[in-house]
């Protein structure tokens, strides 16, 4: 089993509470989570990251166990090595595309330096056709590039699997079918098994092996979902 | 003139090193104070600002009772390291310290507190323990924020006046500070001598502003 995911949360803010209930478990290597706004998506991906505590279940990928409440087992974020990308993307403002994307692969306490040279990093670099704004920061690259960078710095590090929020969403309508395809086909040279969360059908259309849904916190069962989108799941 | 150049030295060794554990001091707390949740967190806020209200004489007698021979910290200080604080310019450094203390506290609890927590996230999901997150992004972004409080600290530090004067009194080359010889000159009418001292100190102080302006946080690199 490549998925096998159980979280329950209670989230409580001020007077309002959200209960959190997803279970899946798939074989399906690409796996989108479909869901309105304020369904718990991101908050899914991120207690799957570890970025946000659970309250009980497991979170198994590919054999490995991240998260066992009755096991006793919670291995912090940044042992995971789950590959996070962030709805904005979250690139470092005060490093360069080179220096972001050589982050996870510096270990201590200082940055990589402006001239660093890593085989992997020039690798990716040049297959997201970034080496010419190697040494740009983020606030100078277009939402195009922005994204191969946090894909970059999300994949140099050979992550058990991508996790990926709404990665679309900060870009415009045209960019988006194209980075969408871009996606999809690395992937389909990528090994590891991707998780995406989205509220955009097209998203679904083009990624959904195997679809989930989700809304006000709880999570269909796996073996619903292809009945549910029937053309997601024939692709 | 010699004495004044040498209580400028002086102004400069004290204000330099209460800089400098301002800067530690200030930076921890704020960081502190801007990520940690807890019981009496806007008590303490206020107890570490307070030194930025109170008239310095007031903190400096406070600074005697706690340091001097007969308090609490003087007393052990004395007893383990035989060490005296009181009329030193080691004194004049604490003094001073305590002063600028809450310039760099309230500008790094800012400077932390407007760092996206996404980014220091990002870093833990790349592999990153705590330590590593702080010195390689959250530090970095905040940055320019605190160093900006840092230079008015030093600022602060080379005009202190009453709390030093307290704790530290006014000797000639051993704890009087430029801004303590100006008050001692004019009271000895030593206007030619005050005129000086006056002049230095307020190009000291202006170059220190013209830099904090310079460093006024709100831009990263490279952003527009």
């Amino acid at each position: 089993m490549i998925w096998d995911v159980a979280l329950q949360r209670r989230f409580e803010h001020a007077k309002r509470r959200f209960d959190l209930d997803v279970r899946f478990a798939s074989d399906a290597r690409r796996l989108v989570l479909f869901g309105p706004s304020g369904a718990g998506k991101t908050q899914t991906l991120r207690i799957i990251a570890g970025l946000t505590p659970a309250d009980a279940g497991h979170v198994r990928i590919a054999g490995r166990s991240f998260y066992d409440r009755a096991a006793g087992i919670d291995v912090p974020a940044h042992r995971r090595q789950l590959a996070y990308v962030f709805q904005d993307y979250a690139l470092f403002p005060h490093l360069t595309v080179v220096q972001n994307i050589a982050f996870g692969l510096q270990p201590g306490w200082r940055n990589p330096s402006r001239e660093i040279r890593h085989a992997a990093v020039e690798r990716w670099m040049k297959a997201f056709e970034l080496l010419p704004v190697a040494r740009h920061y983020p606030g100078q690259l277009s939402g195009g590039q922005r994204q191969r960078t946090a894909l970059a710095r999300a994949l140099v590090a050979q992550p058990h699997a991508l996790l990926l929020d709404e990665p679309f969403a900060a870009l415009d309508a045209a960019l988006r079918a194209r980075l969408r395809d871009e996606l999809a086909d690395l992937q389909a040279q990528l090994a590891i098994p991707l998780l995406l969360i989205t509220h955009d059908e097209a998203d679904v259309q083009r990624f959904g092996d195997r679809v989930l849904q989700i809304d006000a916190g709880r999570c269909a069962d796996t073996a619903a979902a292809p009945a549910l989108r029937p053309a997601a799941a024939a692709s | 003139m010699e004495g004044a150049w040498v209580a400028l030295a002086l102004t400069l060794k004290v204000a330099g090193w209460a800089t400098l554990l301002t800067l530690l001091a200030g930076v921890a707390a704020g960081w502190l104070l801007a990520r940690a949740r807890f019981a009496g967190r806007d008590l303490l806020d206020a107890l570490l600002t307070l030194p930025m209200v109170m008239p310095p004489t007031v903190l400096g007698y406070y600074l005697l009772v706690l340091l001097g021979r007969r308090g609490p910290v003087g007393a052990w200080l004395q007893a383990n390291f035989g060490i005296n604080l009181i009329f030193t310019w080691q004194g004049a450094v604490i003094a001073a310290a305590v002063v600028a203390f809450p310039l760099v506290f309230k500008a790094a609890r800012a400077a932390f507190e407007s760092v996206e927590p996404q980014y220091e996230q990002a870093a833990r999901v790349l592999g990153h323990g705590e330590a590593a997150v702080f010195f390689r992004v959250t530090l970095p972004l905040a940055w320019r924020g605190i160093l900006a409080g840092v230079l008015l600290a030093f600022a602060r530090a080379t005009g202190e006046f009453g709390a030093t004067l307290m704790v530290a009194g006014s000797i000639p080359g051993r704890t009087q500070t430029l801004s303590v010889a100006v008050y001692e000159a004019v009271q000895a009418g030593q206007d030619d001598v005050a005129n000086f001292l006056v002049l230095v100190t307020s190009v000291t102080c202006i170059a220190v502003l013209l830099a904090a302006g310079r460093l006024a946080p709100g831009r990263v690199a490279g952003q527009p």
